[in-house]
This record gives C-alpha cells, sequence and structure tokens, in this order.
C-alpha cells in the first residue's frame, strides 16, 4: 500500500514540475511586453524618465536578470507562497486576486461537477431498466453532452435571462450592491450563481448519464448477475451489485474528466462575465500579465491534481482489485 | 420420483423466426439420481439446462410441463420460479469462474444472498464452514474477494454456495469444460459426493463430454437436435447403445491402449440441422448410415428394454 502510494505521489510530483516549468515558459513565449504597458499606460511623456521607469518595473516584476535566474526564483518565490504582483491590476500581488477568485469558481465547478457526477448516474442507471426513459433521456443526453460549454451558456442566458427575465446574465451579484453578509447579498450571489452552474451541470450530466446506462446495460449482462438471477436473488439486490460495479470506470472518468470541467468552467465564467479564475484568464491574456496566467494556470493543475489524487485514494477503497495490484498477486 | 418433465418445449425467438431448441422433450429424474446430457453444440442440452432453472430474455417456454416432486414449476414466469431456486432447483453455471461478484467479499455476498430468501447467515455459517472444508476451502475464503481465489478455488465456492439449501435438483451446466483433466475428475466427485451426502437429491450434468459423464452418471441422456436420441443407464449406453447417433458419438471417442497413429479417430459426417426449419420425420435421417423410407416419419421415443429408451425405428425391432 506505501509503495503504490509512494509511487502515485512520485508521479504527480513529476507531473506537477513539468506542469508549472510549462506554466512559467508559456507566458514568457507570448507575443506582447508587458514592461511596454504599464508605461504606455502611464503615458510617459518624457522620454529621459522612460528608462529609469523601464528598469523599476523589470525590478518589480524580476525580469532584469537572467531567464535560468527568474525560473529559479520563480520557484524559491512559489514555496514562499509569492506568486509575483499582477500587471492587469499593478501593485496587487498575484495572490490576493487568485483568492477573491477562488470561492467563486469552486462555488461553480465543485456542486456542478458533484452535483452531475450523482444524478447522471441515477438518471442513468434508471434508464438502463425503464424503457421509456431510456427513450426519451438518451437522446436528450446525447445533445446535452455534445454542446459545447459556453453555447449552452448563451442559450441559457438568452432563455431564462433575456426572455423569461428570471435570472441576472452577468455578473457574479449584483451590479449595486458591494460584497457584505446579508441576505440580500447571498440572494443575489445565488441568483447569479445559477445559470453559469446550469449550462456546466446540463453538458456534464448528458455524459454521465449515457456512461452509467451502457455500464449497467453491460454489467447487468454479467456471469454474476446471471448466477444470483439463477439462485433466485432479487432484482434489487443484482441491480445494486451492477450500480455499485457500474460506478467503478464512472469513477475512473471523473478522474479524467476533471480537467475538462474545468475548462468548461472558464468558458461558463467569461460567458457570464462570472468572477471566478476563467474570467482572470481572460484579462490576463488581455493584458500580457504573466504572472496572474502563472498563476491561475497554477492554481488550476494543483486543483486537478490533488483532485485525481483523491479519486485514487477513493477507488482504493472501493475496488478490492487495485488493492491486490499492490500487494502482488497471491 | 423426483423431476418429471412432459413434452417440453423452449423456442429462441430471432427476428427471422422461432429456433425451436427443445422440441418435445419428456424425461424424469428419480430421486438420487444423476443424469448425465449429452449431445453437440446446438442439440438444445445447455437450452434443457437453463429451461430448469431460469429462462433467459430470448427464450420463450411454448408448451409441456415441468413437476418437481408433483409441484409444477413456473418456468416461464420468472418472478413465480424465484420462490423454488437455490432451495429446489439450483445451478453451477459454466462460467464458474466468473460467477461471483468481483467487488464484494465471498462472506457477504453470500450473506447477501442468504438474506434475500430471508434466511441467516450466522446460523447458516456451521454449515458452509463445513462444506467449504469438505471441498478443502478454509474458512478465510469468506474474507478473501473471487479475484484472490484461483479459478478451483473458484469453482468449488460455487459449488458449495450453489447447493447450500439442499436443492431438490442440481442442474451441473458444463461445469468441467473450463477445468484441465485432473480439476475435471476432483469436480466429477465432488458432485457424486455432494449427492451422496445427500446435500443435492438429483442432478442433471448437462456436458459434451461422453467420458467424463459415465464416470458419474447413473443414466445417460442423448439429445440429438432438440429431441432426445436415447436414455438408458450409462453403461449401456456406453457399451449397447442403439440410437445410431449413439454408436456413431461413442465410436468416434478415442480408446485407451488404440494407436491413432495407424488409424486415424472418426468422426460424425455432417452437421446437425438448423433448428428454425427443422426437417421433417427423424431429424438424424440425413446423417445416418441405416436411414430408410420409414424415416420420413418421426419415430417415437420408446422403451425398447427396461430403463432404456430410443428414438429410432431399427432399434428394438
Amino acid at each position: 500500500m506505501r509503495r503504490y502510494f509512494g509511487r502515485k505521489l512520485a508521479i504527480y510530483a513529476l507531473t506537477f514540475v513539468v506542469a508549472v516549468t510549462l506554466n512559467w515558459l508559456i507566458p514568457r513565449f507570448m507575443p506582447g511586453d508587458p514592461v511596454l504597458r504599464m508605461l504606455t499606460r502611464t503615458s510617459v511623456s518624457n522620454p529621459e524618465a522612460i528608462a529609469p521607469m523601464r528598469a523599476y518595473y523589470e525590478n518589480v516584476f524580476g525580469l532584469d536578470v537572467p531567464l535560468w535566474k527568474q525560473y529559479l526564483k520563480y520557484w524559491v518565490e512559489l514555496f514562499q507562497g509569492n506568486l509575483g504582483v499582477s500587471v492587469w491590476l499593478f501593485p496587487a500581488p498575484v495572490a490576493d486576486v487568485i483568492v477573491d477568485a477562488v470561492p467563486y469558481t469552486l462555488a461553480l465547478l465543485l456542486p456542478s461537477i458533484l452535483l452531475s457526477w450523482w444524478a447522471g448516474n441515477k438518471v442513468g442507471a434508471l434508464a438502463a431498466r425503464r424503457k421509456w426513459l431510456d427513450n426519451t433521456a438518451l437522446p436528450v443526453s446525447y445533445a446535452l453532452t455534445a454542446t459545447p460549454y459556453m453555447w449552452l451558456g448563451i442559450l441559457l442566458a438568452w432563455g431564462l435571462g433575456i426572455v423569461a427575465g428570471l435570472f441576472p446574465v452577468a455578473g457574479g451579484y449584483s451590479f449595486e450592491m458591494r460584497p457584505e453578509w446579508s441576505w440580500a447579498f447571498v440572494g443575489s450571489l445565488a441568483q447569479h450563481w445559477f445559470l453559469p452552474f446550469l449550462s456546466l451541470f446540463l453538458v456534464a450530466f448528458g455524459g454521465w448519464a449515457i456512461g452509467m446506462r451502457n455500464l449497467i446495460i453491460y454489467e447487468l449482462e454479467a456471469d454474476y448477475a446471471n448466477y444470483l438471477a439463477a439462485l433466485g436473488a432479487p432484482r434489487r439486490l443484482i441491480r445494486r451489485y451492477a450500480f455499485r460495479n457500474a460506478l467503478l470506470p464512472q469513477l475512473t472518468g471523473l478522474a479524467l474528466q476533471l480537467g475538462v470541467l474545468v475548462a468548461g468552467a472558464l468558458v461558463t465564467e467569461i460567458v457570464f462575465a462570472y468572477p471566478g479564475l476563467g474570467h482572470l484568464i481572460l484579462q490576463a491574456i488581455q493584458n500580457q500579465d504573466f504572472f496572474l496566467l502563472q498563476g491561475v494556470f497554477l492554481f488550476i493543475v494543483i486543483g486537478v491534481l490533488a483532485a485525481n489524487f483523491l479519486i485514487d485514494i477513493v477507488y482504493v477503497l472501493v475496488d478490492p482489485r487495485t488493492r491486490t495490484g499492490m500487494q502482488g498477486a497471491t | 420420483m423426483t423431476l418429471q418433465v412432459s413434452d417440453l418445449r423452449v423456442h429462441y425467438r430471432t427476428l427471422r423466426g422461432d429456433v425451436r431448441a427443445l422440441d418435445g422433450v419428456s424425461f424424469s429424474v428419480a430421486a438420487g439420481e444423476i443424469m448425465g446430457v449429452v449431445g453437440e453444440s446446438g442439440c438444445g442440452k445447455s437450452t434443457l439446462g437453463k429451461s430448469l432453472i431460469r429462462l433467459d430474455n430470448r427464450m420463450k417456454h411454448v408448451g409441456g410441463t415441468v413437476t418437481l416432486d408433483g409441484e409444477n414449476l413456473p418456468i416461464a414466469d420468472d418472478r413465480a420460479m424465484d420462490r423454488f431456486r437455490f432451495t429446489s432447483v439450483s445451478l453451477i453455471p459454466q462460467y464458474a469462474m466468473s460467477a461471483l461478484n468481483p467487488t464484494r467479499r465471498i462472506g457477504r455476498l453470500v450473506a447477501d444472498l442468504l438474506a434475500a430468501h430471508g434466511i441467516s447467515y450466522a446460523a447458516t455459517l456451521p454449515e458452509l464452514t463445513r462444506r467449504l472444508a469438505l471441498v478443502g476451502l478454509p474458512e478465510r475464503v469468506l474474507e478473501n474477494y473471487p479475484i484472490e481465489l484461483s479459478g478451483g478455488m473458484k469453482q468449488r465456492v460455487v459449488l458449495v454456495l450453489s447447493t447450500l439449501r439442499d436443492p431438490a435438483l442440481l442442474v451441473a451446466d458444463e461445469v468441467t469444460s473450463a477445468l484441465d483433466v485432473s480439476t475435471q475428475r476432483a469436480v466429477a466427485e465432488t458432485l457424486v459426493e455432494f449427492r451422496d451426502r445427500g446435500y443435492v437429491r438429483s442432478m442433471l450434468v448437462v456436458t459434451h463430454d461422453i467420458s467424463l459423464v459415465y464416470q458419474i452418471a447413473d443414466t445417460i441422456m442423448v439429445m440429438y437436435a432438440g429431441r432426445l436420441a436415447e436414455k438408458a443407464p450409462s453403461d449401456v449406453v456406453v457399451t449397447e447403445p442403439l440410437h445410431p447417433y449413439t454408436q456413431l458419438l461413442i465410436g468416434a471417442l478415442p480408446e485407451v491402449g488404440a494407436r491413432f497413429g495407424d488409424r486415424r479417430l472418426t468422426g460424425i459426417p455432417g452437421r446437425p440441422p438448423g433448428l428454425r426449419n427443422p426437417p421433417q420425420g427423424c431429424r438424424f435421417r440425413a446423417r445416418c448410415p441405416l436411414a430408410f423410407d420409414k424415416c420420413a416419419e418421426q419415430p417415437p421415443f420408446v422403451e425398447v428394454a427396461e430403463n432404456h429408451q430410443v428414438a429410432c425405428w431399427k432399434a428394438g425391432s
């Protein structure tokens, strides 16, 4: 068991190093110069003032040393929790900007991932044994899972937001409010949260429902299901076994889908101008804010890796077959 | 008399019409009898075995009745059959290696199954351990997952589990097909021992392996193309078969001591007829060396000697 997790941890650590390195490299290969941007923003008229200002900004952003030093410094500061200074929101530290945005993204992601997984599995399992549900849920699920996140988001915003007027279509809370702990504010948060959540939920839901339906049908044809039926076990017991066994591939699917779901959430946030990480990424790219972009990506990488690790652990707990592999075959 | 099957007809429903896998089969199995059911692939022997316990969703009960200890088995009614399964009729499937849920400890699986039948696991546990020990398995296997056992061990677990409620009838469907010869023998002997100890009253051993079934069965029933060809005590079937199909089948087996470098093993030329539109009359006619005009009429399955029934115009006359 310890060797298994040791190996897993090593793989995750390696992935982390590679991801962070890429993450550091990519903004630096992007066209554009953030310092120049800062300078134009301040619109200095005196040409002589430009040189010292450039030196100042390069020093602040750590761009005045050779690349390899920048890279090492990046790692060192990473472990000190220092992600640099944002260009876009200068002089706010990147870490603070991200911490402000993370609750919004998590509030979208966690419920939509978990609820869609749970509901998709339930509905898929039901569809596997109810003809009428299969005939209705399956085509709907196929349509949903084939829908791009942002397109469904736009449809929902138009249908439920603009035409029906039930929900606001942009922002994390009403523009007339400022963040505070009051019922009115929480209500506004929930109202703004609902549409982006719904679009993420629906797309993911379709995929899980289709997967579960097919897995259950496969499991119910399995030898153990036939044997139990021949021994007069009630359908309930057989379905329970089939459901539990079919959940295992779905769990692996969840691990694989996490990255896709996160990306989907980012796009959805942009559609709804929701103040989460996706929104930050867009702003960071438009403002050539290397440091913010790096910081957001880093956060996503850590999140996906941690979630995968968690699923690895859960998998070991629920599937005895993985455990035998760890001890060597008996 | 334990099992009485009369004129049983079970068809497979396909898009191009019904396949008559069992086309009027009548026989009985006495208490304590082990009956071997043999025949080529597609002769209906597995269909017969399945019909007695659980029709799959492509199978349709067309006619005939099955009674067990005088009680009618509702084989066409899946729900009503549940009352008989496991307690009166049980099955050792062909796929014993994969018959156990891979994600459940064996003990938990047994407990779930017993609970579903309203039986206490704790009260059954001593008997269960005793029977596991009888087939050479420690009590510890109840704590194991199926993947932690070898194929032979899984087979034995299934053997014990299927017979745990002392069923009146056990259907053993090709139980030895996936095993090597020494394990085959051990399994066959266990089946006999279970009968002798009264764990199982009567047994229907469905197999294509005549030499194996000869060692354990009291009676052998030969099937051909969905019908019965011959039924007699084992040694009679092997030594003095009357139906030409049985004769050819026995003749196709290798003999001990014979050198097959000198002469080739003979088979039966041709193949069984399709059962969607089976031929009129005797179904073996096309392959039969003894066929004559009368074979265009279906021969009755009649008793030609004591406990020896044959469906052939040439036999016994």
